[in-house]
């Protein structure tokens, strides 16, 4: 098994399992077509998230605030001119005169959310550890303070209606595998080596001649990009609020990475694959399900409950999450056999 | 006599001053199990939120309020020790920002454990709100539970401090948190002082759930959820390795926030979550390890 064929099944497992729930998605009824799409949405929040808590160990709470600012600039300005006066009456003048595409906003929605990242990154990548996680929690807040009240940026606490519905199974997943391709790519980068060595030890990292601060600023862009990409992907899906894009969705996307384990790509889509799919499952069933012949109803909020739940046994008893934080490993035979032959006397 | 600058007048100086009491209690909770845990406990909150259900309860039950108050000091410490129980000793052994998330997860699941038991719209705890009624002092009208509350909290932290300074369970805490490896070698016991630190913190849970439930009377699942995110901000700014900061952290954010929420007009104060936070950020960026930390603080160890 060469070197190459090992790194591609790296990229293959995470993007083909993405495929098959792609797949699977375009066979049901519409009514479950949502949740499919709910969840690829969520995968590309995820994936995002992995970018930098995964690579370089450091939590981050403000990850939702760049999806929140990336669903705000698609949504804006794709919303027309006509509605937008009706749905949004105290926009500023010029979001209210421009409109782009559906993909010019979606790539614009990543841009805002990568600008917005590195100037954010660029002071805050400097602390590290509760500190850090204090501050991005602040820039959580205070995004979210702003969205929900300046009128000239967006609906405010409205919802955001009358948003072209573009994202089905197709731009979804196409966004998705974009996002792990990046992913796939950075890590695998001179950077994303760089960043995971600081990772594992940032004093002899440093003391390699890395700057962890420069390596994390790089990934916290990357990784803000990819969040605007997905809020782009989330606002085209349906009616979003400020209110939705806070302390739940960071919780629920957190608690993904975590139980699929936050060391690898493959850890981050499966979590978010398992727990998506279960809460789906269960908020199904709180309109009642059919299991094999059974009638299945849940009171609401059963799906919050478990998946709390699930998180936490993850945490206390498998803190490196389903995965274990490792990518796939084809079988290493042929490696093994090398070795040998390297070894043999001659 | 009024205080002539922008708009601040006695009472909203007084309200100031009593948020940042229930603060600096609430900061001292989370800072003491900090201090023998290494634990940042986000689910402080949800403490604060269970007893703030129990007085609701209590209330409807129609007992008297010292009865409601002592169901609420009973409901958070029976939580706080099925916490330590079943989260927070399994936990002992991880890194601090596993815990920190695994803490995240718990409040978000009690939160959606009362909202499935109890609904969004959430219950009255109406009976001690004649303390909302003001007092006349010196001509100024200042409400009844600003001054109880500031009195509370002074004395709360009084009793912690004889406790930290003149029992042997207060010296073992205070070396806990100062060395926890070396102090169990010398003799401390872990479980001990770890349960010491717990209901301590949670008897400060339910003393800011009974403070806090007098102005904000309804109760919902989300009570006191962003009183901890400023209380732990505020922490975190004061410094969280030592509990004094820790206090004056939270303190200073109770009172700024009680302070501009007073004084700035509606349209502004609706953006002082960002001026906080923006400031926290600032502080943070300036003084890493904390506003009232002396020395450099600990330096990452190799």
């Amino acid at each position: 098994m060469s070197v190459a064929a090992r790194k591609l099944a790296e990229l293959a497992a995470p993007a083909l399992l993405v495929l098959a729930t792609a797949l699977l998605g375009l066979e049901v009824s519409s009514y479950l077509q949502a949740y499919f799409l709910d969840t690829l949405v969520k995968v590309a929040i995820v994936v995002a998230l992995y970018v930098f808590i995964g690579n370089s160990g450091v939590l981050s709470f403000g990850h939702v605030s760049f999806v929140a600012l990336g669903a705000w600039t698609a949504g804006v300005l794709t919303v027309t001119e006509s509605q937008k006066t009706i749905v949004m009456p105290g926009l500023s003048h010029f979001l209210l005169t421009t409109n782009v595409g559906n993909a010019a906003s979606l790539a614009l929605g990543a841009g805002v959310g990568l600008v917005a990242a590195l100037a954010v990154g660029l002071p805050l990548m400097r602390l590290s550890g509760l500190a850090a996680g204090i501050a991005t929690f602040g820039v959580l807040e205070i995004v979210n303070n702003v969205l929900n009240y300046d009128q000239a940026l967006g609906p405010g606490e409205n919802a955001f209606q009358s948003v072209p519905s573009t994202t089905g199974i197709w731009q979804a997943t196409i966004g998705v595998l974009i996002c792990i391709g990046a992913a796939f790519l950075y890590q695998g980068s001179r950077f994303g080596r760089m960043l995971r060595a600081t990772r594992e030890d940032p004093a002899a990292a440093a003391a390699a001649g890395i700057s962890v601060y420069r390596q994390r600023l790089v990934a916290f862009g990357l990784s803000g990009g990819l969040a605007g990409l997905a809020g782009g992907l989330y606002v085209h899906l349906q009616p979003v609020t400020s209110s939705g894009l806070y302390l739940d969705l960071t919780f629920v996307t957190l608690a993904m990475l975590v139980v699929g384990g936050s060391g690898s790509l493959l850890g981050a889509v499966v979590g978010a694959l398992a727990v998506s799919g279960l809460d789906s499952f269960l908020s199904a069933a709180e309109n009642g399900v059919d299991v094999f012949g059974w009638q299945l109803t849940v009171p609401s909020g059963t799906a919050e409950i478990v998946v709390g739940v699930l998180m936490a046994l993850v945490l206390i008893l498998r803190p490196s999450g389903l995965t274990g934080g490792r990518e796939l490993s084809l079988p290493r035979r042929r490696a093994a056999a090398d070795l040998q032959k390297a070894r043999a006397p001659t | 006599m009024t205080l002539a600058f922008l708009n601040l007048t006695w009472p909203t100086f007084a309200n100031g001053l009593a948020l940042g009491g229930v603060y600096a209690l609430m900061a001292v909770g989370i800072g003491l199990i900090f201090g023998v845990l290494r634990l940042v406990n986000f689910a402080y909150g949800q403490l604060i939120m269970a007893g703030a259900f129990a007085l609701a309860f209590g209330a409807q039950w129609g007992l008297p309020n010292w009865l409601s108050i002592v169901f609420c000091f009973g409901v958070v410490l029976a939580l706080s020790v099925l916490l330590d129980l079943l989260v927070f000793r399994p936990l002992r052994t991880h890194s601090p920002a596993v815990m920190l998330v695994a803490t995240f997860a718990i409040a978000f699941l009690l939160q959606n454990v009362a909202l499935l038991a109890f609904g969004p719209l959430g219950k009255s705890a109406g009976s001690l709100a004649l303390l909302n009624a003001p007092w006349d002092i010196g001509g100024v009208e200042i409400k009844k539970i600003a001054v109880i509350s500031v009195a509370t909290a002074a004395g709360c932290l009084a009793l912690l401090q004889l406790l930290l300074t003149r029992t042997s369970l207060g010296l073992h805490m205070r070396a806990a948190a100062m060395d926890f490896r070396t102090a169990r070698l010398l003799g401390v016991r872990a479980n001990r002082v770890i349960g010491g630190a717990v209901l301590v913190s949670g008897a400060f849970a339910a003393v800011a759930a009974v403070v806090l439930s007098v102005t904000e009377i309804t109760v919902t699942p989300t009570f006191g959820l962003q009183d901890t995110i400023y209380v732990l901000a505020g922490v975190v700014l004061g410094g969280l390795n030592r509990p004094v900061p820790a206090t004056l952290g939270g303190f200073a954010i109770g009172f700024a926030s009680g302070i501009l929420g007073g004084v700035l007009p509606s349209n502004q104060s609706q953006y002082l979550p960002s001026f906080l936070f923006a400031a926290v950020i600032v502080v943070l960026l300036v003084r890493p390890n904390g506003l009232f930390t002396r020395g450099a603080g600990a330096v990452q160890r190799v």
